[in-house]
């Protein structure tokens, strides 16, 4: 026995494992090694790279046939339209030699016209001529039905689109059109080539995987190699108009998920910048801290807001609750009264951004909460939270606590609200919190929840849908384009959905008032101008100060930039790479 | 035997058509939209219409008769024609199988992109985790309860239990984030032309490999640990000692032969496994390799792909279950088809 054991260790003193161990080690530690080789390596020229992180791969570059951002990022690295909107929301001019206005004669003083005009001697990204026939030609892309396109939305109204010269694109519209830089301007509108795609059109946009998948581009750079739902590369464009860009190569990656991303800009240095990092604040205020790169936040129009019912909500009506029935049917204390005007003042705004959005959240009080030009500051007292003050509006219009069970009444109705959002765990602690400041100032809250996919549902056959609000409170986040003229033409009376309308409308608050009506129809037939902001800011805070709205925090997207990398200027009205041609590397 | 072989491959036909309609009756029943992932902005007639140009209208089983059409006819002689540099017919109308997430791309170019990546680091990880589990298993086995089985159990249960997006993250935040040996990002645009591409290529290939491998040696170990056990008992072995031969020659000419045939029957069972890719792994290091294809796809309710991809899986099962058995009567001369 003793001789079988010895035997069994002799003959296997395992020598093919501790091989194979041996060489993964080995493996390993040549992987490890080149750190140092690849610094004492003879100076082969550097390529310069950007590597752009988007945890949601791209499918195809550009927006024409597949909508998602992803897509339209990718594709703005190269395809350019006539401007771009900068991140304060003002119109850049890039194709075009300048924005066209009615002073300088670009906009017809009927607006029905707006006429571009293009720089001189532009070229595509393979030397051939770039005119305003494309721009023509873009548009009867997008607009056939059968391309299925999904940036066609930019050309409502257009009747046509006409090149009179090489250089010049005139945009017809059926009707007076106060804000007419809708087609041909930011990402999700470029401008493709017709000699590239002039195959292309209608059903046979399908067919032309090759041309969809290396579209001939004017920005700085052009594309190399598209891999699907993987990466995008690109080289300097050597036809581009201006300063030849910065880097030799650009990366756009693509999968995996946000944390990683966030890890990759912020902790590993292995990419430049990391697009929409829906990660936790405090895990992100981690990274960041390690020193390597910031986070950079970008605004648009995101307003989280409370709903105010308008009109009576009350279960005991059936079917006429949360039903306007022409403003007979209106809510028991929250219309006509400070009520709402005091649960505005018992939030602390400050406290819902900082804590529960981090980041990606500022505290606001308007519901029209950029481009800059637009908003209105009438409002800013909100930002301070003002309980006491809010007891005394109360107590002074007389709506008090009778039986002292620490709930105001009003004639004999106790201040109760159910209050309802979606599924959602920072919108279930915003509830939390702001219930607890309304018991503060004797309002009863009760808190519900539905989930996102019945609540923005639209399911006319269910009750818990925000359309039907048969709450007196609920909270959602929501807000205009960059003009905001469609945005607020919801909140008319015309828009209230009712039964009738099975639903269908935005002002969902249920508000009516014919004054607010009367400056609509105002701003409709004002141009852009400071007339123009002068009414949205009026109509903001008509809005906002009759309590119809209450604004809670303004939502950004959160991006990550590594130290080193210079230029970027993060855009909520237009792609985030709306400037990429002019990112650098700090030497 | 070749009457044994011709009947399974057969009953593969209908059985093939079988699972196919399955899976398309459910991608088709199942909810979700192809449009869903586009931007809210985008108005309900633009999606309509964005559908109607993919065909999503159309009634289910048209859908189905024209995708088999294109999977069993279109798509061989497609394939065909590239292959020989010739044109069968009117090669021009003849519709491929396209993409509706990456509109207008044929499904079949996008796998051949991702193939290769996945059999790169599934694949490798699969060759090594049999190379090193074999011999682990079979020490294990001839000496039981010794310090180096104890230890091969300790870490193929660690292997066995710890699931690999944490292993992923784990080797992630110690050889990127502290040690900044190896990238965590898989550089899919990297070709091997030299030495240098080749490291590059090694070192962006090892964290995934070394997930996958740790993952799939401890199953493997464990098998064939026990499948060795049940042979060191067997009167042949007491016979084959009791003549006086090595203990080497017993158990690698004896043993070893014997407890192979159910390990070999599993390994050939798992390759199938290889080609549906790491999803995890594979989302984690961003390999874009056919189980982060099949995983975008999802989630961008890319049917055509997702059902083409899921097809394919189906045939390689299919596939090797028929090769494992066919091995099985190879090696055991016991078992005779007919």
């Amino acid at each position: 026995m003793s001789d079988m054991k010895k035997l069994t260790r002799s003959t296997f003193r395992a020598p093919v494992v501790v091989l194979l161990l041996a060489a993964m080690v080995a493996l390993l530690a040549s992987c490890a090694a080149p750190a140092e080789t690849d610094t004492a390596a003879p100076a082969e020229p550097e390529v310069k790279e950007l590597t752009i992180l988007y945890w949601q791969a791209a499918s195809l570059p550009g927006p024409f046939l597949s909508g998602g951002t992803k897509d339209q990022d990718a594709g703005a690295v190269t395809l350019e339209p006539l401007a771009s909107v900068d991140p304060d929301g003002v119109l850049v001019p890039r194709l075009a030699a300048a924005i066209p206005t009615i002073e300088n004669g670009g906009v017809s003083e009927d607006g029905l016209t707006i006429t571009w005009t293009l720089q001189e001697g532009l070229l595509w990204s393979d030397g051939t001529p770039m005119t305003a026939d494309d721009a023509v030609f873009t548009w009867e892309y997008c607009t056939h039905p059968e391309t299925g396109c999904a940036s066609v939305d930019t050309y409502d109204g257009v009747v046509s689109v006409e090149a009179p010269d090489d250089t010049t694109v005139v945009v017809t519209f059926d009707k007076f059109t106060p804000y007419p830089y809708t087609a041909f301007v930011t990402a999700q509108s470029p401008i493709i080539s017709r000699t590239q795609f002039g195959e292309c059109v209608g059903a046979a946009a399908q067919a032309c995987s090759e041309q969809n998948l290396a579209p001939l581009g004017t920005g700085a750079y052009r594309l190399t190699d598209f891999k699907v739902n993987d990466v995008a590369t690109y080289e300097r464009n050597p036809h581009y108009r201006g300063e030849p860009a910065y880097f030799d190569r650009v990366i756009f990656k693509g999968g995996g998920d946000a944390a990683s991303a966030a890890r990759a800009v912020l902790e590993t240095g292995e990419a430049d910048y990391a697009w929409n990092l829906q990660v936790e604040p405090q895990i992100l205020a981690e990274m960041e801290a390690k020193g390597q790169g910031e986070i950079i936040v970008a605004f648009d129009s995101l307003v989280e807001r409370l709903l105010v019912n308008q009109t009576n909500p009350d279960e005991a009506l059936g079917d006429d609750r949360s039903e306007y029935l022409d403003g007979t049917n209106p809510h028991p204390f929250l219309v006509g009264t400070p009520v709402a005007q005091a649960m505005s003042m018992a939030i602390d705004r400050s406290v819902i951004a900082e804590n529960l959005y981090g980041f990606a959240g500022q505290p606001v009080c308007n519901v029209i909460p950029g481009p800059k030009h637009y908003v209105s500051t009438a409002n800013d007292g909100c930002l301070v939270q003002d309980i006491d003050g809010a007891n005394a509006l109360l107590d002074e219009a007389g709506i008090v606590d009778t039986d002292g069970d620490g709930v105001r009444e009003y004639n004999g109705m106790p201040l109760s609200v159910r209050y309802q959002t979606s599924t959602n765990s920072v919108r279930q602690k915003t509830q939390a919190v702001i219930k607890q400041w309304w018991a503060e100032i004797g309002i009863e809250t009760e808190l519900l929840n539905h989930d996102a996919s019945v609540f923005f549902g639209g399911d006319p056959n269910s009750p818990d849908t925000y359309q039907k609000f048969y709450t007196d409170i609920q909270m959602y986040t929501t807000g205009p384009s960059i003009d905001p003229q469609i945005h607020l033409s919801q909140w008319q009376c015309q828009y209230i959905p009712e039964r009738a309308n099975s639903w269908a409308g935005g002002n969902i608050f249920r508000g009516c008032d014919p004054e607010y009506d009367e400056l609509f129809q105002m701003l409709v037939e004002t141009p852009v101008g400071p007339e123009r902001e002068r009414l949205v800011k009026t109509l903001n805070d008509m809005n906002v100060q009759a309590g119809m709205q209450i604004p809670l925090v303004y939502r950004g997207r959160v991006a990550a930039r590594t130290n080193s990398l210079q230029g970027v200027w993060i855009n909520g009205w237009d792609t985030e790479l709306w400037n990429v041609g002019d990112w650098a590397r700090e030497e | 035997m070749s009457r044994y072989l011709a009947r399974r491959l057969l009953t593969a036909v209908p059985t093939l058509l079988a699972i196919s309609m399955v899976i398309f009756a459910v991608l088709d029943l199942a909810p979700g939209d192809p449009t869903g992932a586009l931007p809210e902005t985008i108005r309900p007639e633009v999606r309509q219409m964005i559908r109607e140009a993919m065909g999503l209208d159309k009634p289910m089983h048209i859908k189905y008769l024209l995708w088999l059409r294109q999977f069993f006819w279109n798509e061989p002689i497609g394939l065909l024609e590239s292959a020989l540099g010739i044109e069968i017919g009117d090669s021009e109308s003849r519709l491929r199988i396209t993409s509706w997430g990456s509109r207008g791309t044929p499904v079949f170019d996008l796998i051949a992109q991702r193939v290769p990546q996945t059999l790169w680091v599934v694949g490798l990880a699969y060759l090594i985790s049999v190379l090193i589990a074999v011999p682990v298993g079979v020490i294990s086995a001839v000496r039981q309860y010794s310090v180096f089985d104890q230890l091969g159990t300790l870490f193929s249960l660690i292997g066995y239990s710890v699931p690999t997006f944490f292993t992923g993250l784990l080797l992630i935040i110690v050889f990127s984030v502290n040690l900044n040996w190896l990238p965590s990002i898989y550089d899919t645009n990297l070709e091997v032309r030299d030495w240098r591409s080749l490291v590059a290529q090694l070192r962006q290939m090892a964290m995934p490999v070394t997930v996958l491998a740790f993952f799939q040696t401890a199953a493997l170990v464990r098998f064939t640990r026990s499948s060795m056990l049940d042979n060191l008992t067997q009167d042949y072995v007491r016979t084959v000692k009791a003549k006086g031969f090595r203990e080497r020659y017993v158990v690698i000419r004896h043993i070893l032969r014997n407890s192979l045939i159910p390990v070999i029957t599993l390994v050939a069972l798992g390759v199938p496994t290889i080609f549906s890719g790491a999803i995890i792994t594979e989302q984690i290091f961003r390999v874009n390799g056919l189980g982060a294809l099949l995983i975008s796809s999802i989630q961008v309710n890319d049917i055509p792909m997702i059902q083409t991809v899921t097809f394919i899986f189906a045939v390689l099962i299919v596939i090797f279950n028929l090769i494992a058995d066919i091995i099985y009567g190879v090696l055991d001369p016991r078992i005779r088809y007919a």
